[in-house]
């Protein structure tokens, strides 16, 4: 009836709220920029080291087998201080997908992988639509023992810290789930708006590949695995709303002007307050869909999050002021953030679009 | 029992009672409704205080049930699904009966308990003056105390007395010490409303119901043993009051709100509304705000809950009501121009009285600017606003 986060829950969140605090500040986030926004340090820390990404790998992969929520409840940290390490991609979008689609020791081998702190990449076809699958696939043919991939997949994100990269594609005339090897693949850097969180463009040339899905491709599983990753970026959202709101705090709470701080002006706190309702809002939905994944409730707390993270950036950028619109200052970053993933998996219109459907029918 | 087979008694007691005679009372009396079938709606009391359905959260000693804040819920949720009337009694059991049993003597307790548990005496709420909405400390209500008799002759007017017309008793913040300002020197007293010196004039709200009224005293008595706690304890006492009606009402007062969303889904498809792009998308943002608001409130009855999600809950009222006002307006343009007319469809005037009545939403129990401010100063640590001289009320 209630929905109380465990004490083992709050534990592992205000752990990796203090250590993202520590390793994850303004300094070494621009470290981490001129790096290509990857903090290799960071990622064997929490990848390695912490095991964050075994979470939700089943304990006979060598994960720890938790649930969504404690994914949800990581990634809202990552999103807080932006961290720039693949965890998302890795762990809420790559890990579900090898457990629920991967079949005998490929899934083993690549969760193992995962859970030992080796990053990995979905390369999706179509990640601003609805249908993340929904875009031209690249086509995998028979080579010897093995397989060959050709194709071009326009913007794989993490693909270039990733260890391997998992390719959707079409085999046999239907569709198929690849393993690709960093090492053999051809990665193209993107100029993309998100300074922290990469993608790359990918190029396939009878490239070598290992098919890990069983002889036919479960969609059905395919998709259910994909509610974690939409869930997880939600949770994500709300946490950069929320880490950049607590920026704003600070700054507003020692700025002063007519010999006051500026966050003693009525019309700076209401608009703070306001973030803060549509924080909670957010926040809530996510926890409560964590609990059914409830495909609705997904989509809905989507579209809230991604609100929720603009519209906190951009009250950013204005309660800073001057400063909020130079280089120097952070709110940009989160800014760029809340774009980014503004359209992942469909805009928050298209999340809203899939409750309306289910409440009143398809659209004429 | 598990909470599975008491949901499933209490479905089975609404299905049993509110049927029959109180058949009519389905779905009446809510908030724009509250003067409907009032007569009805005190036997339906009574039906409820004979199943033991009253006061079920008061302990077993005062004649409750003793449930648990998990049972409570359940127990709103289920008389909410089943369309169960607005409470005559509420004032009673959920604000002023958990007040005197914190504050009141013995002799209170024995004397005012067992009527609102049986739904035999009816509590109106005297806190707001025309001077004190917001600013609520800024109370002019006076109380002298009648050396003779000891009793207290009390000259003023409160207004949102809501359903005073209806009821037997009014519990009064009066100020009690000449001279004091704000939150000091008021006192909580607990007066009959049939009694010379009070007065009671209907208020007729933008729906066109009344609902509410100002209720005049004019030197109007209050019993010498008719004091809850200490003259001068009247804030504490007061503002202890509010604190009790937080929380277990919640959810089901969600559950009507779905039944209202599910109303406007229903006429929306029936209507040809649900082809209209925008119209698609509020009704989407709304099912997203209740489903937040859903998982919001179990995040807030938990027991025990983190001190983060403490502050958390200060948002809860702006946020269900403001969903709500949205919800009036959203009725509306889903019935489009046939809204605006008369109708014979209830449907119609039920959407008309959510239309206007949710305007109160955000103006009752906090507006939303104060609602702002608790937020930003007490969730967000900002300053306090500053104060008018000679006021030290509190938000």
């Amino acid at each position: 009836m209630d929905l109380k986060l465990s004490s083992d829950q709050i534990f592992m969140r205000d752990e990796a709220r203090r250590l993202l605090a520590d390793r994850a500040g303004s300094e070494q986030l621009r470290k981490a920029i001129d790096a290509g926004g990857f903090d290799a340090a960071l990622w064997k820390t929490v990848g390695a080291e912490l095991g964050w990404c075994a979470v939700a790998v089943p304990e006979d992969a060598g994960g720890l087998g938790l649930g969504n929520l404690e994914l949800a409840l990581l990634a809202e940290e990552c999103g807080r201080r932006l961290a720039p390490v693949p965890f998302w991609s890795t762990a809420c979008l790559a890990a579900p997908l090898i457990g629920a689609v991967a079949a005998g020791e490929a899934r083993e081998t690549l969760l193992a992988r995962i859970a030992a702190g080796e990053a990995a990449a979905v390369a999706m076809p179509a990640p601003a639509k609805v249908d993340p699958l929904g875009g031209e696939l690249p086509t995998a043919r028979r080579s010897g023992d093995g397989w060959a991939i050709d194709g071009v997949v326009p913007a794989v994100i993490d693909g270039a810290s990733a260890a391997y990269i998992l390719v959707p594609a079409s085999a046999d005339g239907g569709l198929a789930l690849f393993a690709v090897e960093r090492a053999d693949a051809t990665l193209e850097t993107l100029d993309g708006i998100d300074l922290l969180r990469p993608a790359a463009r990918l190029v396939l040339a009878g490239t070598k590949a290992a098919r890990i899905d069983a002889e036919r491709l479960d969609r059905t599983a395919f998709d259910a695995a994909l509610l974690s990753a939409r869930l997880t970026l939600a949770a994500e959202q709300v946490g950069a709303a929320q880490g950049v709101l607590d920026m704003t705090l600070a700054y507003i709470a020692e700025r002063m002007q007519f010999g006051r701080t500026i966050a003693s002006f009525q019309a700076v706190k209401h608009r703070c307050a306001l973030l803060l309702v549509e924080i909670v809002e957010a926040r809530s939905l996510v926890y409560g869909a964590a609990q059914g994944l409830d495909p609705l409730e997904i989509a809905a707390a989507g579209a809230l999050a991604s609100q929720v993270a603009f519209r906190a950036a951009e009250e950013a950028i204005q309660l800073h002021g001057g400063v909020g619109n130079t280089w120097e200052y952070d709110p940009h970053l989160y800014f760029r953030r809340a774009q980014a993933t503004a359209n992942l998996f469909g805009s928050a219109d298209e999340k809203l679009a899939l409750v309306a459907d289910a409440l009143l029918g398809a659209a004429a | 029992m598990s909470l599975e087979l008491f949901r499933a008694e209490i479905a089975g007691w609404m299905a049993a009672n509110l049927t029959g005679r109180f058949a009519p009372l389905v779905d009446r009396g809510h908030a724009g409704d509250g003067d409907a079938l009032p007569e009805l709606r005190k036997e339906w009391e009574r039906r409820l205080a004979e199943g033991g359905w009253t006061c079920p959260g008061w302990p077993r000693e005062h004649g409750g049930r003793g449930l648990s804040v998990a049972e409570q819920v359940v127990f709103q949720e289920e008389y909410a699904r089943a369309g169960g009337p607005g409470r005559l009694g509420h004032i009673g059991e959920g604000l002023l009966g958990p007040t005197l049993i914190a504050f009141g003597n013995e002799d209170q307790k024995r004397r005012f308990l067992p009527g609102i548990r049986e739904g035999r005496e009816f509590w109106a709420q005297g806190y707001s003056e025309p001077d004190a909405g917001s600013d609520l400390a800024n109370i002019r209500t006076r109380a002298r105390r009648d050396p003779q008799t000891g009793d207290w002759q009390v000259t003023g007017q409160k207004v949102w007395t809501s359903l005073a017309h209806l009821s037997d008793w009014i519990f009064v913040l009066a100020r009690c010490e000449e001279g004091s300002v704000g939150p000091k020197g008021l006192i909580f007293l607990l007066m009959k409303l049939d009694q010379p010196g009070v007065e009671i004039r209907p208020i007729r709200q933008i729906g066109g119901g009344a609902e509410f009224n100002s209720t005049f005293f004019d030197d109007a008595r209050a019993k010498a043993g008719d004091v809850v706690g200490a003259p001068g304890d009247g804030w504490k006492i007061g503002m202890a009051l509010l604190g009790f009606e937080r929380g277990i009402s919640t959810l089901g007062q969600q559950m009507g709100f779905a039944r209202e969303l599910e109303l406007i889904v229903g006429i929306a498809r029936e209507n040809g509304a649900a082809a209209r792009p925008a119209i698609r998308a509020r009704i989407a943002r709304a099912w997203a705000g209740l489903r937040a608001m859903r998982y919001m409130a179990m995040r807030m009855l938990a027991n025990d809950p983190e001190p983060q999600v403490q502050l958390e809950s200060l948002g809860y009222k702006y946020h269900w009501s403001n969903w709500h006002r949205d919800l009036g307006r959203l009725g509306m343009d889903v019935l489009g121009f046939s809204g605006a007319i008369a109708n014979d469809d209830p449907r119609v005037e039920k959407l008309r009285q959510l239309f206007f009545f949710t305007r109160a939403d955000t103006v009752y129990g906090g507006t939303n600017e104060i609602q702002l401010n608790i937020i930003a100063e007490r969730g967000l640590g900002m300053p306090k606003e500053p104060r008018g001289p000679g006021n030290m009320g509190k938000a």
